[in-house]
C-alpha cells in the first residue's frame, strides 16, 4: 500500500511554511520582450474553417492510398479476385480434360506452364484452383469475425461470468492445434460424407474464431471505459445500445487487421488440409490439391509443384501484406491527436 | 524593465559566464507534412545556482527547449540553427557520446510523469544505483550512498524504501525518488520539467519546498517548466514566457508578473485562476435563489467498494463515508478534494451511474433509489455530465453533428430537419461556428472538445450539469474561455452545476458553494467566501495555502 505524503523528514530541510512571496535574485536579470510583430497574437482557440473534414475513415483512407505497400497488395487482390470470379476470362482450356499424352510434358504453344502428372494444362489449374482458394479464405474470415466478434465482444462489454465462460471456451478451441483437430472433425461421419469448400470452412471456423475474440475481447475493454460510453449512458442510451453505437465503431480496426492477415493463413490452412487428403474432395480445382498431387513428381517435374505453390504464395502474400498496411493506416496510436 | 530589445541579451552585468546559454535557438522537427519548426530564435540564458522558469501552453516548445539543452530530442528533430552554450561549450552539434558524459553529472533531469518515469520491474534503490554507476560514483558503499540521496529527496527510512517497487510508492515519494535520481551526481544545472502537475497542490507544495532547499544548498541552478505562470513566479528568480516556438517576454519573476509588457503574457496573467481571487461576473449569489430550493439533496450518502485482496477474500474500501449536502437551484456548488478523496464517486452516484450503499439523494425531491427505468430516462434528461478529459469524452467516430444530435435522438425529440437547427443553435451557445458539424473531434482543439461536450450536455435542456474536472486538463487561456462561457449559460439559461475539482482557484472563480471532502468525509461546507476567508479546518486550510502563487499580487 502507497503509504501517506505526511511524513517529516529528519535531516532533510523542510521550507518554512510562511508566506511565499518569490524569489528575488541579488543578479541584474534583463526584461526582454519580443517585438509584437514577431509573434502576432491569435485568437485563442480558434476553428480552422478552411480544411476538409475529416472522419477517421476518411482519414485512413488518405494514408492508406498513399502506402506502397497497400498500392501492390490492393492490386495483387484485386486481380486474385477477377481470377477466381471469372476464370474463364483468363484461359480457354477445361482444367479437367487431361489428356495422358501430354503427362509432364513442358511448354507448348497455347499451353504456357506444361502439362501434370495426369497431362492436364498446369495455367488452367492454376488459374480455376484460386476460386476454392479465395470462397475459403473469404468465407472462413466471415465467420470468424462474425462468431468470434460477437463472442468477444460480449465477453468483453459485460464481463463478470459471460466474460470467464466464453474465455475459456475460447480458450479451449484455441490450445487444440488446428490441423490436429481439423483432422478430427474432417473424420466425423457427417463431415467425411460431405466434404466441400463448406465442411472446409466451417472446420477452420471452429478454431479460427477464439483468435478473432480475444483481440475484440481486448478492444472491447478498452473502449467501454471510455469517457463517451459513459456520456451516452448518461444521455439515456441502453446499455446494449451505447455497445453497438460507440463500443463495436471503436473496436474494429483491430479486428479488421488480423481478420486480413488471418485470411490468408485461413488460404494456407485449406492448402495443408488438402494436401493430406482431408480438406477438398479430389474433384474440386484447388491448389492444395494440385500441390498434393504434384509431389509424386518433384524430383523429376519440379515445375508442376513450382506453379500452383508460387500462385498460393503470391495470394497469401497480398493479403498479409494488406493487413500490414492496414495496421499502419488504423493505429490509433498514429492517429493525430 | 523598460528596455524593449530585440536582440539575444547583451553582456551580463557581473562577470559571471552563464551556466547554460542558449542563443537563437531554432529546433525543427520532420513530421509527415514537412518540416515544423518548434522553436524559434529562442534565448536563454540559466546562471549557476539560479532558478529560471520557462512558462507557456501545451505545444509552446517550452519541454523542446529543455530536451534539446539535454540532446534527447526525437529522433526526427534537430536544432537547425544557434547554440546550446553549456559552461561555455557548444553542445548544439555535439555527438550522442559528448552528450552522454554531460547528462546526469552536469545536467540532471527530473521528468514529468512519477508515474510512468520509473521502471516498474526495478527496486527503487537499483535506479539510483545505475544512475550513480553511470556517472562513475559507484565506489565501495554504494548502497549507504543510494539510502543518502534518497533521504536527502525526502524520503524517510531510506534503507528500507531501497528496497521498494515503484508501485509500492504514492505518487509524491516518487517523485521524489525521481528527485534524488535527478540530483544524485550533484550536477550544476536541473531541468525539472512539470515535476508536480501530477501531484495534488498540498504535496506539490512539499515537493517544491524541499527541491526549493536541497537546490539552494548544494547551489545547483533549475530549469524548471510549468504551464502555472502562478508557480513559475513563486519559484524561479527569472521567468521565460514562450508562445509559439517563440520567447515573447523574459525577466525577474515578479517584475514580470506585475508589470507585464507583452500582450501574451499580460493575457496569461489576466486568465490566471491562481492569481485572481474573484468570482466570475454574472454568476448568481446565495442570497438571490430561495433558501430552501434545493435541486439536489444528498443526505448520509455512502459507499463501499469491495476489493479483491488476495485470493478470495475481499476488503471493503469505504469511498464516500455519510456525505451530505445540498445544492440550490441556479447556483454553482464545488466539491474539493485531493485525489482519492471520493469526489468523483460522489459524481457518478449523483449521476445514477453508480448505485450507493447507503443514503439517499433527492433531485427535485424525488429519491432516485427508487427511480424505475422509465423514470431514470427521463432523469437522464434534467442531469447531464461533462467530464475531464476533452480527448475521451467524445467518441472519434462520431462527427460533430451526430455527436450532438445523438442526445436529441434517444430521447426522440423533433425531426431530422429540426433536430438540424437544434444543433446550429447549441454550436452557437457555446459560441463554434456552424461548420463545425461536419467535423470530427480529432481535428479539434482540447478547449474545442470540450465546448462541444458542453453543446451535448445542453442539448436535452437539463436543469443540472455535473463537470467532472471539467477545465483540468485545458491550458489557462482556454481554461478561462470554458469558464467564462459556463458562467454565461448559467447566467441565461438558469443552469446549475455541481462542480467536481481538486483546484481550488477555480472554484474561487466559479463556485457560490463549497463542499470540501478528504478520504470520503466531509470536511466542511459553506459558501465560498467564507471558506476562502476563514477556513475552519486546518486541512481546507492548508489546500489555501499551497495554491500556488496565490500570495503574489495581493
Amino acid at each position: 500500500m502507497p503509504d501517506t505524503q505526511h511524513t517529516t523528514v529528519p535531516g532533510a530541510s523542510e521550507a518554512p511554511s510562511t508566506p511565499r512571496t518569490g524569489k528575488i535574485s541579488k543578479r541584474r536579470i534583463e526584461h526582454f520582450v519580443a517585438p509584437l510583430e514577431e509573434t502576432p497574437l491569435q485568437a485563442v482557440d480558434s476553428v480552422r474553417e478552411d480544411s476538409e473534414p475529416l472522419g477517421f475513415w476518411a482519414e485512413s483512407w488518405r494514408n492508406l492510398r498513399r502506402q506502397p505497400l497497400f498500392i501492390v497488395s490492393s492490386v495483387l487482390i484485386v486481380l486474385v479476385i477477377l481470377v477466381a470470379a471469372f476464370p474463364q476470362w483468363f484461359t480457354s482450356v477445361d482444367p479437367r480434360s487431361c489428356p495422358l499424352e501430354f503427362a509432364r510434358m513442358g511448354p507448348q504453344p497455347g499451353h504456357p506452364l506444361g502439362f501434370t502428372y495426369q497431362g492436364c494444362d498446369i495455367f488452367a489449374r492454376v488459374i480455376y484452383g484460386a476460386q476454392s482458394s479465395v470462397v475459403v479464405g473469404l468465407f472462413t474470415t466471415i465467420g470468424v469475425v462474425l462468431i468470434g466478434g460477437v463472442m468477444g465482444a460480449l465477453a468483453g462489454y459485460y464481463g463478470g461470468w459471460l466474460d470467464a465462460v466464453l474465455a475459456r471456451l475460447g480458450d479451449i478451441f484455441f490450445a487444440l492445434p488446428l490441423i490436429l483437430g481439423a483432422i478430427v472433425i474432417m473424420q466425423l461421419p457427417a463431415f467425411r460424407e460431405s466434404r466441400s469448400v463448406w465442411t472446409v470452412v466451417m472446420t477452420l471456423v471452429i478454431f479460427g474464431w477464439p483468435q478473432v475474440a480475444r483481440i475484440t475481447r481486448g478492444a472491447v475493454i478498452e473502449a467501454r471505459n471510455a469517457d463517451y460510453v459513459t456520456a451516452a449512458r448518461s444521455l439515456g442510451l441502453s446499455k446494449f445500445g451505447a455497445l453497438v453505437r460507440h463500443v463495436l465503431p471503436n473496436s474494429l480496426a483491430p479486428v479488421i487487421v488480423v481478420a486480413s492477415i488471418s485470411l490468408g493463413t485461413y488460404i494456407v490452412a485449406e492448402a495443408t488440409l488438402s494436401f493430406l487428403g482431408i480438406g477438398l474432395p479430389a474433384s474440386v480445382v484447388s491448389w492444395g490439391n494440385d500441390i498434393s498431387s504434384a509431389q509424386i513428381s518433384v524430383r523429376n517435374d519440379p515445375h508442376i509443384l513450382f506453379w500452383p505453390a508460387l500462385a498460393l504464395s503470391i495470394t497469401v502474400l497480398s493479403f498479409i501484406m494488406l493487413g500490414d498496411a492496414l495496421r499502419d493506416a488504423l493505429d490509433p496510436k498514429s492517429r493525430k491527436a | 524593465m523598460e528596455t524593449l530589445t530585440n536582440t539575444a541579451p547583451a553582456a551580463p552585468a557581473t562577470e559571471e559566464r552563464p551556466l547554460l546559454d542558449m542563443r537563437d535557438v531554432e529546433i525543427t522537427f520532420q513530421g509527415s507534412n514537412g518540416p515544423v519548426k518548434a522553436v524559434r530564435g529562442a534565448n536563454l540564458t540559466v546562471m549557476p545556482g539560479e532558478t529560471v522558469a520557462i512558462v507557456g501552453e501545451s505545444g509552446s516548445g517550452k519541454s523542446t527547449m529543455a530536451l534539446a539543452a539535454m540532446g534527447l530530442l526525437a529522433k526526427n528533430g534537430k536544432v537547425t540553427s544557434g547554440q546550446i552554450l553549456f559552461d561555455g561549450r557548444d553542445l548544439a552539434q555535439a555527438t550522442e557520446k559528448e552528450y552522454q558524459a554531460v547528462r546526469g553529472d552536469q545536467i540532471g533531469m527530473v521528468p514529468q510523469d512519477p508515474m510512468s518515469n520509473l521502471n516498474p520491474v526495478w527496486k527503487i534503490g537499483f535506479q539510483v544505483k545505475e544512475t550513480l554507476r553511470a556517472n562513475g560514483l559507484g565506489g565501495k558503499d554504494i548502497d549507504g550512498k543510494v539510502a543518502e540521496v534518497l533521504t536527502e529527496a525526502g524520503l524517510p527510512d531510506a534503507e528500507r524504501r531501497a528496497k521498494q517497487y515503484p508501485h509500492e510508492f504514492s505518487g509524491g515519494m516518487r517523485q521524489r525518488a525521481l528527485i534524488s535520481i535527478g540530483l544524485a551526481c550533484r550536477p550544476r544545472l536541473l531541468i525539472a520539467d512539470e515535476p508536480t502537475s501530477a501531484l495534488d497542490v498540498t504535496v506539490q507544495r512539499q515537493i517544491l519546498d524541499h527541491l526549493d532547499g536541497m537546490t539552494a544548498e548544494l547551489g545547483t541552478a533549475v530549469l524548471f517548466i510549468t504551464h502555472d505562470l502562478g508557480l513559475a513566479a513563486e519559484r524561479a528568480e527569472k521567468v521565460v514566457v514562450m508562445y509559439k516556438g517563440q520567447v515573447v517576454e523574459s525577466g525577474p519573476a515578479l517584475e514580470l508578473l506585475r508589470n507585464p509588457q507583452h500582450p501574451y503574457t499580460q493575457r496569461l496573467i489576466a486568465s490566471a485562476p491562481s492569481l485572481s481571487s474573484r468570482r466570475l461576473a454574472g454568476g448568481t449569489t446565495g442570497e438571490t435563489v430561495a433558501a430552501d430550493d434545493n435541486v439536489i439533496e444528498v443526505e448520509h450518502l455512502t459507499k463501499v467498494f469491495k476489493i479483491r485482496d488476495k485470493g478470495f477474500r475481499k476488503t471493503e474500501f469505504t469511498a464516500v463515508d455519510d456525505l451530505s449536502f445540498a445544492v440550490k437551484r441556479g447556483t454553482t456548488t464545488a466539491i474539493v478534494g485531493e485525489s482519492g478523496s471520493g469526489k468523483s464517486t460522489v459524481a457518478k452516484m449523483v449521476l445514477n451511474l453508480l448505485e450507493p450503499t447507503s443514503g439517499t439523494i433527492r433531485f427535485d425531491g424525488e429519491d432516485m433509489g427508487r427511480l424505475s427505468e422509465k423514470e431514470l430516462f427521463r432523469f437522464r434528461r434534467r442531469v447531464q455530465p461533462i467530464f475531464q478529459d476533452p480527448y475521451g469524452s467524445l467518441d472519434p467516430m462520431y462527427s460533430i453533428f451526430r455527436t450532438i444530435e445523438q442526445p436529441l435522438k434517444v430521447h426522440g425529440i423533433g425531426d431530422a430537419k429540426s433536430r438540424q437547427n437544434r444543433v446550429r443553435e447549441l454550436l452557437e451557445q457555446v459560441s463554434m461556428p456552424a461548420s463545425t458539424m461536419h467535423r470530427f473531434p480529432n481535428e479539434l482543439s482540447g478547449g474545442q472538445r470540450q465546448r462541444i461536450a458542453i453543446a451535448r450536455a445542453l442539448a436535452l435542456e437539463p436543469e443540472v450539469i455535473i463537470c467532472d474536472e471539467a477545465v483540468s486538463a485545458l491550458d489557462v487561456l482556454v481554461q478561462a474561455q470554458v469558464l467564462n462561457l459556463l458562467n454565461e449559460l448559467q447566467e441565461n439559461l438558469g443552469l446549475t452545476y455541481l462542480f467536481i475539482t481538486h483546484d481550488l482557484a477555480v472554484v474561487r472563480q466559479i463556485a457560490d458553494n463549497v463542499v470540501v471532502m478528504q478520504n470520503g468525509q466531509l470536511i466542511e461546507s459553506g459558501t465560498t467566501d467564507q471558506i476562502f476567508a476563514a477556513p475552519e479546518s486546518a486541512y481546507t486550510a492548508n489546500l489555501l495555502d499551497s495554491i500556488p502563487g496565490g500570495q503574489l499580487l495581493v
